[in-house]
């Protein structure tokens, strides 16, 4: 083996090598677009990240199909959907500015890093112009600050979490769903009914920011009711079997379990309870009740009899009779022959505002289109007069109270509505103390 | 040149040229084409192809060259990435304080686990390293939620101290004002080629770390490690305390592994729990395997393999394939996309699975065997090995994994 000399003249050979190739990148660097992946050509590529694998996954199927519905229905195929009862007539049924509408696909895997690469990917080698979807908080809030840093709009799928329009926010990011705070005040009056106000309640939560923000809003609105809460319990998302997380339950001296649990975790969670007696208890000479936050029909799909007569909220339900809820379950019904989920819906309806407000803006550029959605006032998309708040990019309308049906009638019969909870009800300051911290920041196109 | 033989040189040299030209070499079809699909020329899957290879490369130095099969190296990965971001939260955007502190943290983490774990070998090393990385990674997805933020990851907000920025200052990722997720596209008649800042940043400290792994190979210290491989008890017996050494090339893989962290939060500033988890030690096994234990070049084709189908094969839909099969009719497209199916998509595992398996079970040298076979067929130098192999007195065969 030779030695490792270092002489004066290796040295600066060496340097002026390592100098130069760190150098070469640079030489390259040109910004001749006006924004990041500006359509070129006769199409626009759309970019939909959702789960595939992972607790989430039934939730992330159901967009998709919703999503390629979506884009069916900008392209003038099938028979319109919504777009025949938006408020805004911006969208012709020929694309987004004429451009044909193509999308393509990625799997977050319900974790940050997988959906953050696959959006990456979609990005950069796809020329995709939006990010939609995703039915975890942690892969929004993950992908919406991917998006701000890369330049494109994030018009966000299901996410439930107050950080996500709350410290989290970001300038690039729209979330169409609503989220725990408004679970919280929605639930409130009806547990308070349902159940009476001196209860004593039990919290098993799912690990990340979901569940926080979750667990923090029902307390809050439950301790108001003059509940007490005996005790929080977080639990891993990845996490199938929830029993040892149960049984500590029944010795707690609690008579309401509440649920902060989603998807997968919460079919597991509830049967675990369901199957451990937990329902036909007697504690302090009330019946026990459990209580699901957060519902979805897939989820309610999954847990079967469990479900029946738990309370929860929903953003959507497809019972709903106004025309645009019709229109889209008619349409989605068609060509899936099944009824949409809430996350199907949400999705579908992120797509269509991103569409609509590129049309009204006349560009892709995400700095026009975020002007566009800012403070945005739209009917007909199912939830009633909805608002895109510009403070926060949240949306504000009404919020869905559901219970399990106690007899139904076919498969898809298992969730009833309650109340729908006015929009009054559930609105907040931007600057309210569980959304402080968060700042927009400024719109970035990448250019 | 540098103390490296004729041979060491040529090689370093194809490495260094076919790292650099990375962005054209995996963008073989152009734009358009029905076979885009297949390019990997982006900057983000780049970026993994080197930090991947980096991470593989100093898992070989432990498991090519001792033997020891570590099952815990995604702890050192996740240290890695937490450094960089809290670099990033605390100074400022540069990388290299980040990197700095991740190889340093990384370093004392291996050196604990590794005291710790190297005391028994084999299986029960493995297991050993296995439950310090679960233990790692429950740590840090839900005890140490306020140093690593849990689930959602750890990032930087406006509103953190950055006590070293300026106004100018950029507010992503750079090293020294050259800004990582910057890049510049060249259109070649129907090809584009993304130069990316942040690929070749990785490209340089991968040819640097893995121009050091080839010293190591070439160093006592590296024979010292194959004979530690090749007998531990002979070497007891001969009085020779194997501990120091195997312990200082746990340490280095461990670095290595930091360092690789600590790239991947430089691409994108972001540090997940799930980096640290078990799937994430078993990938890095898969990479060195797939590739070649014990060779130089192995584990950073692994690792290019692996993650080439991690984001390029899970992106076929059915509507891709449907494309494909449009010239076909319709019930016969209906059949293969239907047989296709579990293969694409959310099924690149398994098709990568069955690969690894004929991979394993034809060629147990990994992808590096399968190259030598290839070129052994085209210079006739096979005709040769057969003979050996037929070796009637037993001959010791040479060792293979001098590479």
């Amino acid at each position: 083996m030779t030695k490792f000399q270092l002489n004066r003249r290796t040295l600066i050979k060496s340097g002026a090598a390592i100098g130069a190739g760190l150098a070469l990148p640079t030489i390259f660097t040109s910004s001749a677009r006006a924004y990041l992946n500006e359509p070129k050509g006769g199409t626009v590529t759309l970019g939909f990240n959702v789960p595939q694998t992972g607790p989430y996954a039934d939730e992330g199927l159901d967009e998709l199909r919703a999503q390629e519905l979506a884009v069916q229905h900008l392209n003038g195929e099938g028979d319109g959907g919504m777009l025949n009862t938006f408020s805004s007539k911006a969208l012709k049924g020929n694309g987004i500015l004429g451009k044909k509408v193509q999308f393509v696909s990625g799997d977050t895997q319900t974790k940050s890093d997988a959906a953050r690469a696959a959006a990456k990917s979609m990005i950069e080698k796809d020329g995709a112009v939006m990010i939609n979807g995703g039915s975890s908080s942690g892969v929004a809030v993950a992908v919406q600050s991917l998006c701000q840093e890369a330049g494109v709009i994030f018009m966000a799928g299901l996410t439930h979490s107050n950080d996500t329009t709350g410290k989290d926010k970001k300038r690039n990011g729209f979330r169409h769903f609503f989220n725990a705070y408004m679970s919280g005040q929605a639930l409130a009056p009806v547990l308070n009914a349902a159940y009476g106000a001196d209860r004593r309640a039990y919290h098993l939560t799912a690990d990340y920011t979901w569940g926080w923000t979750q667990q923090e809003s029902i307390q809050e609105a439950t301790e108001k009711l003059g509940w007490e809460t005996v005790n929080n319990v977080l639990t891993p998302l990845a996490a199938t079997d929830f029993s040892s997380y149960i049984a500590p339950v029944l010795n707690s001296g609690a008579d309401v379990l509440i649920l902060n649990h989603y998807g997968g975790n919460m079919v597991n969670s509830l049967t675990n309870a369901v199957q451990f007696g937990l329902r036909d208890k007697m504690v302090n000479g009330k019946q026990f009740e459990i209580v699901v936050p957060l519902y979805s029909e897939l989820m309610a799909a999954g847990a079967g009899a469990n479900v029946r007569g738990v309370i929860g909220s929903m953003n959507w339900n497809w019972q709903l009779q106004d025309e645009g809820s019709k229109a889209f379950v008619k349409s989605f019904g068609e060509k899936y022959g099944r009824p949409p989920s809430n996350s199907a819906h949400t999705c579908y309806a992120q797509v269509m505002l991103y569409a609509d407000a590129c049309e009204r803006a006349g560009t892709f550029d995400p700095c026009g289109v975020v002007d566009a959605l800012e403070g945005f006032e739209f009917d007909g998309m199912g939830n009633g007069p909805t608002l895109y708040r510009a403070d926060d990019h949240q949306c504000f309308k009404d919020v869905l109270v559901m219970k399990g049906t106690e007899n139904p009638t076919n498969e898809y019969d298992t969730l009833e509505i309650v109340e729908v909870t006015p929009r009054a009800q559930v609105e907040y300051a931007p600057d309210h103390p569980m959304f402080a911290g968060g700042d927009l920041g400024q719109c970035n196109s990448g250019a | 040149m540098l103390g490296l033989s004729k041979k060491d040189t040529t090689f370093l040299l194809i490495v260094i040229f076919l790292t650099l030209a990375t962005p054209i070499l995996l963008q073989p079809f152009p734009e358009g084409s029905a076979l885009a699909q297949f390019n990997a020329g982006y900057p983000d899957l780049m970026q993994r192809f080197a930090i991947y290879g980096i991470f593989a490369i100093g898992f070989n130095i432990l498991f090519g060259l001792t033997g020891y099969l570590s099952f815990g190296h995604a702890a050192f990965l996740g240290v890695g990435s937490y450094s960089v971001v809290w670099m990033y939260k605390l100074l400022s955007y540069n990388v290299l304080p980040g990197l700095i502190l991740a190889v340093l943290m990384s370093a004392l983490f291996a050196l604990f686990i590794g005291f710790i774990s190297l005391r028994r070998s084999g299986i029960y090393f493995s297991i050993l390293t296995l439950a310090f990385a679960q233990m790692s990674f429950n740590l840090a997805y839900s005890v140490l939620t306020p140093l690593t933020n849990g689930e959602t990851g750890l990032q930087v907000y406006t509103n953190d101290p950055q006590v070293l920025m300026s106004a100018g200052s950029p507010t992503s990722p750079h090293f020294f004002g050259i800004v990582m997720n910057e890049s510049a596209k060249i259109d070649v008649g129907g090809w584009q080629f993304t130069f990316s800042n942040g690929y070749y940043f990785c490209a340089i400290i991968a040819i640097i770390v893995f121009y050091l792994s080839l010293r190591i190979f070439r160093s006592p210290f590296g024979i010292m490690l194959r004979a530690i491989k090749t007998n531990q008890t002979r070497m007891s017996y001969t009085g020779l305390n194997s501990r120091p050494y195997t312990l200082a090339a746990f340490v280095i893989s461990g670095m290595y592994a930091g360092l690789a962290g600590g790239l991947l939060a430089s691409m994108d500033p972001l540090a997940g729990a799930e980096r640290m988890q078990w799937t994430a030690s078993g990938e890095v096994v898969l990479m060195t395997i797939l590739g070649g234990a014990g060779t130089l070049m192995g584990p950073v084709l692994g690792a290019g393999f692996i993650k080439y189908f991690e984001n390029i094969f899970s992106k076929i839909n059915d509507n891709i394939l449907y494309a494909w099969f449009s010239a076909l009719p319709e019930g016969l497209a209906d059949a293969l996309v239907f047989m296709l199916h579990p293969f694409i998509g959310k099924g690149w595992n398994l098709t990568l699975g069955l690969l690894f398996m004929l991979v394993v079970i034809f060629l147990p040298g990994g992808l590096m065997e399968g190259g030598s076979r290839i070129w052994g067929l085209i210079t006739g130098k096979n005709r040769k090995s057969k003979k050996a192999g037929k070796d009637p007195e037993h001959h010791p065969k040479p060792s293979a994994h001098v590479n």
